[in-house]
């Protein structure tokens, strides 16, 4: 008797949970690469001003985001920092088609206003720093799930500063959080996304400069409709298209996106 | 500051102790007056989640209760939806990381209960169920109210299971210590250091009503037994 009483009060709140959670509103659960924070916040709220729709972000690192759909997330669209993550969930089977390119990202060298690294386009200002054994930390998003941090892994490769850059590298959990670290004065500076670098609240404590494209494999941010997507998503994923949203991304330094 | 996700987390704290603190006391219960072969053995599994880190629990919940799973299609079947990414599945989570946190404190309080004042109980003719709630409880009430503390807190900061099997979605896993973590990332300290003002006047706040409580409602009895 007592472990039906004990199995009772375990099912019935969840139950009852359950019942209250449908809810009555389409507000679709979005997924985002945390490089589009600032801009995508703005087209949200231009969207819920045009057209009353309303949407939750979530944000995070890509391959995260990949991990968590295959296992069920309910997230209606899932905008990538780089198409290889909307790729893999489209062959298996998880997405409305192959999506669309909504943005061309950029990376950009950002350092503390108190930091000793120079910058430059050409990263001559972290060579230096190094070979005078002046550099203490460098914070880039973390290589294996992030995809800004795979294009700084490369770009820093490219440059011939890879291996010996290793033991100062700190890695951020995706490229927001290697921002806070490049811009918090822990570190002397890190690669990180120029839409981030470039927002009012980084500015004001960090300076930036972008690094040619040159350096790494161009950044396709795709996004897709996953199969769990309702009106309101659709509605977001077309406006995402559209000029005006277009005009938003652009103004945070992303590049025309190009399908 | 993201109301919000403080709202959240106070409902997970609060549908977490009125599951866990009942069954906790008749676990700490059985485990106070019961003697039986691999005792020792129950009471290390009860600790196990105090020393597993956070980031193996939520890894086995995602994998265990997710859509790839026969238990997550199971119980996806039966309640209409999946636990992962949902509030019920930050229940089940909560519920299980704050097993040793909720027996622990309350089956210490039984072990203090001395045997003779149960004795009596019987002889009286009481059942057991009348002596848990006539005599018992009254006495183990300081260790049942540092349980629901010890609980409520502890969800209200929990961060690493969360975050890895709730999915950080606004209004449904989106709990206040990951809102922190996402304000700090956004550089909005002035939001993050709002929200954990909050939390730690609330802590303090909520200990020293306790202290002062347990102090007020255990003393009768801790005094008159001992």
């Amino acid at each position: 008797m007592k472990l039906s009483v004990v199995l009772l009060s375990v099912l019935m709140p969840l139950l009852l949970l359950s019942k209250a959670a449908v809810a009555t509103e389409d507000v679709p659960a979005i997924a985002a690469a945390s490089s589009i924070k600032f801009a995508l916040d703005d087209v949200a709220k231009q969207f819920n001003q045009d057209t009353g729709g309303k949407v939750r972000i979530t944000y995070g690192s890509s391959g995260n985001f990949v991990a968590q759909i295959k296992h069920g997330a309910p997230f209606e669209i899932f905008l990538s920092a780089d198409e290889r993550y909307t790729n893999q969930l489209a062959s298996a089977g998880q997405t409305q088609g192959k999506g669309i390119v909504y943005a061309v990202g950029k990376l950009a060298l950002a350092a503390p206003k108190t930091s000793p690294l120079v910058l430059d386009e050409n990263l001559d200002g972290l060579k230096q720093l190094m070979d005078t054994q002046a550099l203490k930390r460098f914070a880039i998003a973390n290589p294996d799930h992030a995809p800004y941090g795979e294009r700084a892994k490369e770009a820093l490769q490219n440059l011939g500063l890879w291996q010996k850059i290793q033991p100062q590298l700190i890695f951020g959990e995706n490229v927001s959080q290697a921002a806070q670290f490049a811009l918090s004065g822990s570190t002397q500076g890190g690669l990180i996304a120029l839409s981030l670098a470039s927002a009012e609240r980084f500015k004001s404590r960090a300076n930036y400069v972008v690094i040619p494209q040159s350096l790494y494999s161009p950044l396709k941010q795709r996004m897709v409709l996953t199969l769990k997507a309702g009106q309101t998503a659709n509605e977001f994923y077309h406006y995402i298209q559209t000029d005006k949203a277009q005009h938003i991304f652009a103004e945070y330094g992303f590049g025309k996106a190009v399908n | 500051m993201d109301w919000e996700a403080l709202w959240l987390s106070i409902k997970l704290s609060t549908v977490t102790v009125v599951i866990l603190v009942p069954m906790a006391i008749l676990a700490g219960r059985f485990l106070a007056y019961r003697q039986f072969r691999g005792k020792s053995w129950v009471e290390a599994l009860v600790m196990v989640p105090l020393v597993l880190p956070p980031t193996v629990i939520g890894y086995y919940l995602l994998v265990g209760l997710g859509s790839e799973s026969w238990l997550g299609q199971m119980l996806e079947q039966l309640l209409g939806h999946q636990l992962v990414f949902h509030f019920s599945g930050l229940v089940v989570a909560s519920i299980f990381i704050n097993i040793p946190f909720a027996i622990q404190p309350i089956q210490r309080a039984f072990e203090a209960v001395p045997e003779d004042v149960r004795d009596a109980a019987a002889c009286c003719g009481m059942s057991r169920t009348k002596a848990l709630f006539k005599i018992e409880l009254p006495m183990v009430w300081p260790g049942v109210l540092t349980a629901m503390v010890l609980c409520f807190s502890h969800v209200l900061g929990e961060f690493g299971v969360v975050l890895m099997m709730g999915g950080n979605i606004a209004g449904e896993t989106k709990t206040i210590a990951i809102s922190i973590y996402d304000s700090v990332q956004a550089f909005d300290f002035a939001s993050a250091g709002n929200m954990s003002l909050v939390l730690l006047l609330f802590a303090i706040t909520v200990l020293a009503l306790t202290t002062s409580l347990s102090r007020r409602v255990g003393g009768k009895h801790v005094s008159s037994r001992r």
